[in-house]
């Protein structure tokens, strides 16, 4: 009996939204009184950070601070169509709505801004920190603040702005499959380390180590909590989960935590990342979707670890200690 | 262009931080209003199986309860999520009507003054079922004299005309033939709960006006507004969707199974109700990830690049679809990976069985083919001599190459990826693929493959 050692390695693809009938994200922003911004939508937040995200991009668009900013969702009585948080397409869409609605509004407030400054609109620049300038005459200067107050008090102007965005339908060719289903692509290569006791039948993940391009990071830290819990989640599936054990067989289904496995902190292996950053062509600053893939190339890089190892294939998921067993077996009877 | 960035690209505290640390945040369960009634449901025991009767004598005597309802009183019980964007044909029930297709369909649903007074009432309703044959397998349930579980005569999912997605690119055939090594395998996955934190629920609202209120966490308010809308055959201005943080979706919440049934149990009782699953409920009864079994055959040349591949993949949809006929197709346009490959034909299949339906979860249609075809990447280097990074780095795509489902490649990096990884695991790669990028292919540079 040993403890065998192995290393795997797994590439992947996976592209952004879908096109569905159609696939649009809106958007709503407005200023209030005291210059912060509302962006109203109905795109619910799965606790991926949602709302973060798509406060920095407004924040950046409108050329204002983050904390500037407020995130209005989900409600159906005041934020406008969304599709929903799925198929890694929530950052990308929602996004690119914002954008859209973010410049518009940023229009509005220079026009406001010109009349405050007595300067052209041209000639405005906003320093992403709540003040607007005239360019090249730095002393010629209003708080943002101020400008949005003006604008309800002094001139009785509005500064909004709306925007959508559509990944149109793309029919599928029944015969062929020819379509267009997605945005963009962002993609993925993990290299992971087992140690597989041959007694027991039980992996340890010693090491989930990963290369993302994912377009841009909006926000790095929540980029980075993606990668580290699809890495979780891709060793669940590759070694623990299932709701039917012996499928196609119905019986031994899980009915809570104590009978579904997973892996706990214990079984965490070290995981590391690198993030490279090749910007979309469609998506807000360059973004790619990151939502699902976290998990999908720490799934075939571990089972390819498990194969150098041990010499066994299993392609049958999850790869169980029970699964692993009958695999040494089997080589051990073929061998002599 | 990120020098240019003030706040895209920086790890700015995330909004609900605090609130998820501290306890504070409110998910849709966390709501409670006065006079709120309980929704629980009654089940079926059996895989599959025709109603013969429904008795609710016993369970009406018990204190508490308030009322029942069954397939009768759902204004359009038969529907079909996907309807929304054109899908057909309507198939799924919100209360079973005369049969059952898999273990735990809902058959009645009891409203009553508490959790406890819901599940003594549905414990009391006496179901007079009649067992029929079932299917459990993908492949068993499409054998001629397999059970039956559509209402249209066969177990798959109909794609204009054909029982599968199809791509169909190239001649694999005559590439197969042409090829030095045939590589096959075939792949088994596990269906696989999403496992939120959070169980999948809602409660409803009447208010004054008129209209509902529907606090809960689907994945798509929208979406489930419109479904049940449609469901209840009420006009979408009465219904108020209100969602906000949900703990943890993974693809579990966008299957509107909890809504429909809990407004029409508001506006039945005109009281507040609380639908919300059990965490064996959301084991056992909401979608999984689908089981798939895939079979791969390559074509591949002594220099290992593959020339042919043909996939046949069959996915569980379990007794109704769901989502997953879409699945089907988002697996159609990746099984051939993020690579290269002049010939391909894929057959995916939506197969219905006796089994807890299936539906979304991350990665949908593409998590169990990444699986599929990277193993199978390893089988194929190892037949043809070379190690698992040069199989990768020869079949690898590129910018403007042709897709299997005729989409040119664009935004292709999986070279700078794979030479990322390499570098942070400090492996070290021939020149030629360090060298290697994603631009299009030069006809003077590296032959232009075809």
């Amino acid at each position: 009996m040993a403890r065998l050692r192995g290393t795997g390695i797994a590439a992947v693809n996976y592209p952004t939204g879908m096109n569905l009938g159609g696939d649009p994200s809106q958007a709503l922003i407005h200023a209030t009184t005291s210059g912060s911004f509302v962006v109203s939508l109905s795109a619910t937040d799965l606790g991926q950070g949602l709302r973060t995200a798509i406060g920095q991009i407004a924040a950046e668009t409108l050329g204002v601070e983050y904390d500037q900013i407020v995130i209005d969702t989900a409600d159906t009585d005041t934020g406008p169509h969304d599709m929903g948080t799925y198929a890694s397409r929530a950052t990308h869409r929602v996004g690119n709505a914002v954008i859209a609605a973010a410049t518009e509004a940023r229009g509005d407030l220079l026009n406001v801004a010109a009349l405050e400054l007595d300067a052209a609109v041209d000639d405005l620049e906003l320093d992403g920190h709540g003040n607007v300038t005239v360019k090249g005459a730095p002393a010629r200067t209003a708080k943002l603040a101020d400008v949005a107050a003006n604008a309800q008090f002094k001139y009785g102007r509005m500064i909004a702005g709306r925007g959508s965005f559509m990944k149109p339908k793309s029919p599928v060719d029944p015969e062929t499959g020819a379509m267009d289903p997605d945005s963009t692509e962002a993609h993925a290569c993990t290299v992971a380390e087992v140690e597989v006791d041959t007694e027991t039948g039980e992996v340890a993940v010693l090491s989930i180590r990963s290369a993302y391009e994912v377009g841009r990071q909006v926000n790095p830290a929540l980029v980075q909590g993606q990668i580290v819990g699809g890495a979780w989640m891709g060793m669940s599936h590759a070694l623990y989960e299932t709701t039917a054990p012996y499928y196609p067989a119905v019986d031994h289904s899980p009915k809570d935590f104590s009978e579904y496995l997973m892996p706990g902190t214990l079984e965490m292996p070290e995981i590391e990342c690198v993030v490279l950053e090749v910007p979309s062509s469609n998506g807000p600053y360059g973004v790619k979707g990151i939502g699902e893939m976290t998990a999908n190339s720490p799934i075939p890089a571990i089972i390819n670890a498990i194969y150098h190892a041990t010499g066994v294939r299993i392609d049958d998921l999850p790869v169980t200690p029970e699964k692993i067993l009958l695999g040494l077996e089997a080589k051990h009877r073929g061998l002599s | 262009m990120s020098s240019h960035l003030n706040v895209v690209g920086q790890s700015v505290r995330r909004s609900d931080g605090i609130g998820h640390v501290t306890g504070r945040t409110q998910y849709s369960a966390d709501r409670s209003f006065p006079g709120m009634l309980h929704l629980k449901m009654v089940r079926s025991p059996l895989h599959h199986a025709l109603i013969k009767g429904i008795d609710l004598s016993d369970a009406e005597r018990v204190p508490g309860f308030v009322r029942a309802l069954t397939a009768k009183d759902v204004p359009h019980n038969r529907y079909t999520i996907l309807s929304l964007i054109g899908v057909e044909p309507e198939e799924e029930f919100v209360l079973a009507e005369d049969r059952v297709r898999f273990k735990g369909e809902a058959i009645v649903a009891i409203v009553a003054e508490t959790e406890a007074a819901a599940f003594e009432a549905v414990s009391k309703v006496h179901l007079d079922l009649e067992e029929l044959p079932a299917v459990f397998d993908v492949e068993e349930a499409l054998k001629p004299g397999a059970p039956i579980v559509t209402h249209w005569g066969n177990n798959t999912f109909m794609y204009e005309g054909h029982p599968c997605r199809r791509v169909r690119f190239g001649d694999v055939d005559k590439a197969f033939e042409q090829a030095d090594y045939i590589v096959e395998g075939v792949y088994n996955t596990s269906p696989i709960e999403q496992a939120p934190m959070e169980t999948t629920g809602c409660i409803a609202v009447p208010e004054a006006n008129g209209r509902y209120i529907v606090y809960t966490n689907t994945q798509a308010l929208y979406f489930s507004l419109d479904n049940t809308s449609i469901i209840l055959q009420i006009p979408g201005n009465r219904l108020h969707f209100i969602g906000g943080t949900v703990g943890g979706g993974f693809g579990g919440k966008v299957d509107v199974i909890v809504e429909p049934i809990a407004t029409l149990a508001a506006i039945l009782t005109n009281r507040p109700v609380r639908f919300t699953y059990s965490r064996s409920e959301e084991m056992q009864v909401s979608s999984t990830r689908s089981a798939w079994r895939i079979y791969m055959k390559d074509g591949v040349m002594k220099d290992g690049r593959i020339v042919a591949r043909k996939v046949t993949s069959y996915a569980d949809s379990g007794a109704y679809s769901r989502q997953t006929p879409y699945a089907l197709t988002k697996h159609a346009a990746n099984a051939a990976g993020p690579y290269n490959i002049p010939n391909v034909s894929i057959d995916a299949y939506c197969v219905y069985t006796n089994r807890q339906p299936s539906s979304a979860m991350r990665g949908f249609g593409i998590t169990m083919a990444s699986f599929a075809l990277e193993v199978q990447m390893d089988k194929i280097a190892e037949r043809v001599g070379v190690d698992p990074w040069t199989i990768r780095f020869i079949n690898a795509y590129r910018n403007g190459d042709m897709k299997p489902h005729r989409k040119l490649a664009e935004d292709a990096t999986l070279i700078e990826t794979m030479q990322a990884a390499a570098t942070l695991v400090g492996h070290e790669l021939p020149d030629e693929f360090k060298a290697m990028t994603s631009a299009p292919r030069d006809a003077s540079h590296d032959g232009g493959r075809e």
